[in-house]
C-alpha cells in the first residue's frame, strides 16, 4: 500500500529536483538505501549542482574546521527532521504540513546550537548566527518537502546521509581551496597540518575575505558545468 | 542618535548584509535579471524586514530575556516570520491590488529568506534595543536593495556580452559579485 503511494507521489514533478529514477525502481530496500545515499552524493550535489543552501556555503569556507562543523551539523539537522517528518507523515494534514516540518527543523536546530554551545564552544563562536540559520537552508525544508513526506522512515534516513554528505564534501572542498590560498597552510581543529613555504609567510588574504567566495563558487560551478557540457556532447 | 547613525551606516555599506555576511543570496541571485523586479523585491524585504525586526525585538526584550527562556529564540522566530508575512500578503491583498501585483509573488519566497531571520539573530544577539533594531533592519533592506540594483543593472548589461557557455548565468553572476564585494571592501575601517 505504502509502496503504491510512494509510486504515484513520486511522478509529480517536484520543487527541487527530477526524481524519475524511483518510478521504476521496485527491489530491495537495502540496495534502495545505497542507491538513495550515492545519488545525494554525486548525481544531485546539493551545492554545485543544484545551487542550494548558498548562503552557508559561502559564509563559513573560510576554514576547514568551520565547514566540518557546518556539515556535521547539516547531517545531524537532516536526519532528525527526515526520520521524525517520514514517521509522522500520515498523521500530518497536508494543509499544514510546512508549518509542521518548518517546527520540527527548528527544534533539531535548537538541540543542535544548545550541543554545540555545550561542547564545541569555539566552533560554535566561530560559527555564528550561521548555526541557528541553518532553520531556513533551502536544503531541508526542501528534502522534507520532496522525498521525506512521501518515503519510508529507512529511505529517508539514507537520503538524508547522501545529501547531507554531499553538502559537507563540497563544503570541504571549497574551504580547503580557501584556506590554502588564503593562509598558506592547513589547520584542523587548532592542529595545524601543513605549511607552504612561499605561500604562508605572503597569504593571498583575498581568498579569506568574502570576495573570494564568490570567486571560488563561481569558478567551481563554471568547472562542474564545463564538465557537464563535455559529458554531454 | 550618533550611535543608531553608526549601526545605519555600517549595515548599509560597511557590513552589507549580501556581500559580507553573505545572507539572502537566493533572492539576490534569483531576481537580479530584471531591474524593475530588483526593485520591487527590495522594497518588499526591507518592509517585511522592518515588521519582523520590530515583532521579534518586542519578543525577545519583553518575553524571552524576563523568563530566561532566550534559547528559544529559533523556534519562535521562524514562527513569528512566516506569520507576519502572510498577515503583510493578506494586508496588502485587501488593501492596495496594484502593490500585490507589484510584489506579491516575491512576498512568500521572503518566509524562508535567510536575511529576515539573519536579521533578527543578529539584532538579539548584540541585545539591540527595539528602537536600535528597527534602525539595523532598515539600514539592512537598504543595503539589500541597493546591492540588488547595482547587480540588476549590471546583469541586464552582461546578458548582451558573448561569454563562454559553461560560464553563462550563475557562474558569471558569482564572479560580478566578486567584484562588487571587492568594491565594498573598499569601505572597511569607515565606522
Amino acid at each position: 500500500m505504502s509502496d503504491h503511494k510512494d509510486r504515484s507521489n513520486s511522478k509529480q514533478p517536484q520543487s527541487c529536483h527530477p526524481q524519475k529514477q524511483y518510478v521504476e525502481d521496485n527491489k530491495k530496500s537495502s540496495s534502495r538505501f545505497w542507491k538513495e545515499l550515492a545519488k545525494g552524493i554525486v548525481i544531485s550535489n546539493p551545492v554545485f549542482i543544484l545551487t542550494l543552501g548558498l548562503c552557508p556555503t559561502l559564509a563559513i569556507t573560510n576554514s576547514i574546521t568551520n565547514a566540518l562543523g557546518m556539515g556535521a551539523g547539516v547531517i545531524f539537522v537532516l536526519l532528525c527532521s527526515n526520520i521524525m517528518i517520514s514517521s509522522i507523515r500520515k498523521a500530518t494534514p497536508p494543509l499544514v504540513r510546512i508549518p509542521v516540518f518548518i517546527v520540527i527543523i527548528a527544534t533539531s536546530v535548537t538541540i543542535l546550537s544548545l550541543v554545540f554551545e555545550a561542547y564545541l564552544p569555539p566552533l560554535y563562536r566561530s560559527l555564528g548566527i550561521y548555526l541557528p540559520l541553518v532553520v531556513v537552508n533551502c536544503i531541508i525544508l526542501g528534502r522534507a518537502e520532496a522525498f521525506a513526506s512521501k518515503n519510508s522512515v529507512l529511505l529517508s534516513a539514507a537520503d538524508a546521509l547522501g545529501i547531507g554528505i554531499g553538502f559537507t564534501i563540497a563544503l570541504v572542498i571549497i574551504s580547503l581551496i580557501r584556506e590554502i590560498i588564503g593562509t598558506g597552510s592547513l589547520e584542523i581543529f587548532g592542529r595545524q597540518l601543513f605549511k607552504l613555504p612561499g605561500l604562508s609567510t605572503h597569504p593571498l588574504l583575498f581568498f579569506i575575505s568574502p570576495p573570494g567566495a564568490f570567486l571560488v563558487i563561481g569558478i567551481m560551478m563554471a568547472l562542474f558545468r564545463l564538465i557537464g557540457v563535455i559529458k554531454s556532447e | 542618535m550618533s550611535n543608531l547613525f553608526t549601526i545605519f551606516i555600517a549595515m548599509v555599506i560597511v557590513n552589507n548584509i549580501v556581500l559580507a555576511k553573505f545572507l539572502g543570496l537566493c533572492p539576490f541571485f534569483g531576481v537580479s535579471k530584471k531591474l524593475s523586479n530588483a526593485f520591487s523585491m527590495g522594497i518588499a524585504v526591507t518592509l517585511v524586514m522592518l515588521i519582523a525586526s520590530v515583532s521579534t525585538s518586542v519578543i525577545y526584550n519583553y518575553i524571552l530575556v524576563p523568563y530566561r527562556v532566550e534559547f528559544m529564540n529559533i523556534v519562535i522566530y521562524i514562527l513569528v516570520i512566516a506569520s507576519l508575512v502572510q498577515i503583510v500578503e493578506l494586508i496588502i491583498r485587501r488593501t492596495n491590488i496594484i502593490l500585490y501585483n507589484a510584489m506579491g509573488i516575491y512576498l512568500p519566497l521572503i518566509t524562508t529568506n535567510c536575511a529576515v531571520l539573519g536579521i533578527a539573530l543578529i539584532n538579539s544577539a548584540e541585545n539591540y534595543s527595539i528602537l536600535e533594531s528597527i534602525v539595523n533592519a532598515l539600514g539592512a533592506g537598504i543595503g539589500f536593495t541597493l546591492v540588488l540594483i547595482i547587480m540588476s543593472g549590471i546583469r541586464e548589461k552582461l546578458d548582451l556580452a558573448d561569454s563562454p557557455k559553461s560560464m553563462r548565468g550563475l557562474p558569471v553572476a558569482f564572479l560580478t559579485a566578486a567584484l562588487l564585494a571587492l568594491a565594498f571592501i573598499g569601505f572597511n575601517g569607515m565606522v
